[in-house]
């Protein structure tokens, strides 16, 4: 390979755009190649301060109003109209009856749609786009959330258990919006998504590993839940224990 | 899925919504890097919702978001062409050249052992903002945008192999600009 060739390559290569053939001729050249090998490194540099110099801006509010009004009303679904659908003792009927986003994990699903949560943890990490919300009050989170998303996701504050609320974000897994809770352990950053299921049913937890993060995954009233995180998985099990032991409080108090 | 709904319909709306809204903030970053204006930005954002509303039906594909972002563009060319006795030029009117002159001459200083030294976040912003086009809209696409190679491709109307020498020349120009950067007296 020449230094023409590598010049655009390797670009290719720092964004993982690379087949591994092609990928290992451009890491063959820069091995033999000072000059190649200087700008490798610069690139990546650069690429890592980009990302980590914040360049993204967040739409004023007041453009998102805008917009919203210009689309035409949905109806409003009740919690009541969601429990008669099920009644019915349909699951799809329901869905169909008040268009929820549902989440109905199969196979090869599930296994994307935990690869998109990892996906949208490590975006969260390296866009400088943590939070849209930056909050330790659970008071001032939960409700940002009101009119972004379809469910109201749980927002707790477990500081005193060890979990520092950070704040809330809109993200994006399986092409649907869904809502992030933020929360840090130490230096390690936790996102909690949770998105609308199609039953009620409760799943009990589960811990998987995907590129080096642990996620623990569970359903709970009608929400599914993942936590994503690089703390151990004894830590993040601790993590989706005490919040969900504080969500069955808050219901119960 | 229903398929034969009204513009206004609601449930067309909260699939428009859903699919739609959540990339507001990328719409709207990348407005204001085409338009270096927040209320030229917001203006073309909203713009962008309306049209893509108004063609949600007949939308297949590519990905939302450089869906999103072709109508953008479009969008802020109109913008351009209405501006046009004033303003700096548009993204088609770059001179042919100069995405012609070989990459690798523009390098022939590069220190083989140079490392970049950090710089804070508002010299980066002005360092990337100060990128012609029609590199410095690859690069915002690829390293704010976060899109791949192929949905650059989508969203831009060019080859892959444009984009990949684009990208290449846009983080070269950078690293030039960089490096100068720090050249000057603190």
């Amino acid at each position: 390979m020449t230094c023409e060739e590598a010049e655009i390559l390797l670009h290719a290569l720092i964004d993982g755009e690379l087949d591994a053939g092609h990928a290992r001729e451009v890491e063959t050249h820069v091995a033999a190649c000072p000059r190649c090998a200087a700008a490798l490194t610069a690139y990546r540099q650069m690429s890592r301060a980009v990302a980590g110099a914040g360049l993204r801006y967040t739409a004023p509010p007041a453009l998102r109003q805008r917009i919203e009004a210009a689309l035409p009303q949905p109806r409003v679904t009740s919690r009541r109209d969601l429990l008669k659908g099920f009644a019915m003792g349909s699951a799809v009927s329901a869905l169909a009856a008040t268009g929820l986003v549902a989440v109905v994990l199969r196979g090869d699903d599930e296994q994307r749609i935990l690869s998109d949560v990892v996906s949208a943890h490590l975006r969260s990490l390296q866009a400088g786009h943590l939070t849209d919300v930056v909050s330790t009050d659970q008071h001032t989170v939960k409700p940002w959330f009101n009119g972004r998303l379809d469910v109201a996701p749980p927002v707790i504050d477990l500081t005193a258990q060890g979990f520092t609320l950070v704040g809330g974000r809109l993200d994006y897994v399986d092409a649907r919006a869904i809502g992030a809770v933020v929360y840090r352990r130490r230096q390690h950053v936790i996102n909690l998504f949770v998105s609308q299921t199609a039953t009620t049913e409760r799943q009990p937890a589960r811990i998987e590993t995907i590129q080096g993060f642990n996620i623990r995954r569970w359903s709970d009233r009608g929400l599914n839940y993942w936590a994503v995180s690089d703390i151990g998985a004894d830590e993040l099990a601790e993590f989706g224990d005490k919040f969900e032991t504080a969500s069955r409080a808050n219901r119960e108090g | 899925m229903p398929a034969s709904a009204s513009h206004d319909d609601p449930e067309r709306a909260r699939r428009f919504r859903e699919a739609a809204l959540p990339y507001l903030d990328d719409v709207y970053t990348l407005a204001r890097y085409l338009l270096r204006n927040p209320t030229d930005a917001e203006d073309a954002v909203q713009e962008c919702y309306l049209r893509a509303l108004k063609h949600f039906d007949g939308y297949r594909g590519p990905a939302m978001k450089p869906w999103l972002f072709a109508i953008l563009r479009n969008v802020c060319h109109a913008e351009y062409a209405r501006r046009a006795t004033t303003a700096a030029p548009s993204i088609e009117d770059l001179p042919e050249t100069a995405e012609q002159t070989p990459l690798w001459r523009e390098q022939q200083d590069t220190p083989e052992t140079e490392i970049l030294r950090e710089r804070d976040a508002a010299t980066i912003r002005r360092l990337v903002e100060a990128l012609v086009e029609p590199f410095k809209e690859t690069f915002i696409l690829r390293e704010i945008n976060n899109l791949s190679y192929r949905e650059i491709a989508d969203t831009v109307g060019a080859p892959v192999g444009t984009v990949m020498s684009r990208l290449a020349r846009a983080r070269a120009m950078l690293r030039a600009a960089w490096t100068a950067e720090e050249e000057q007296p603190q």
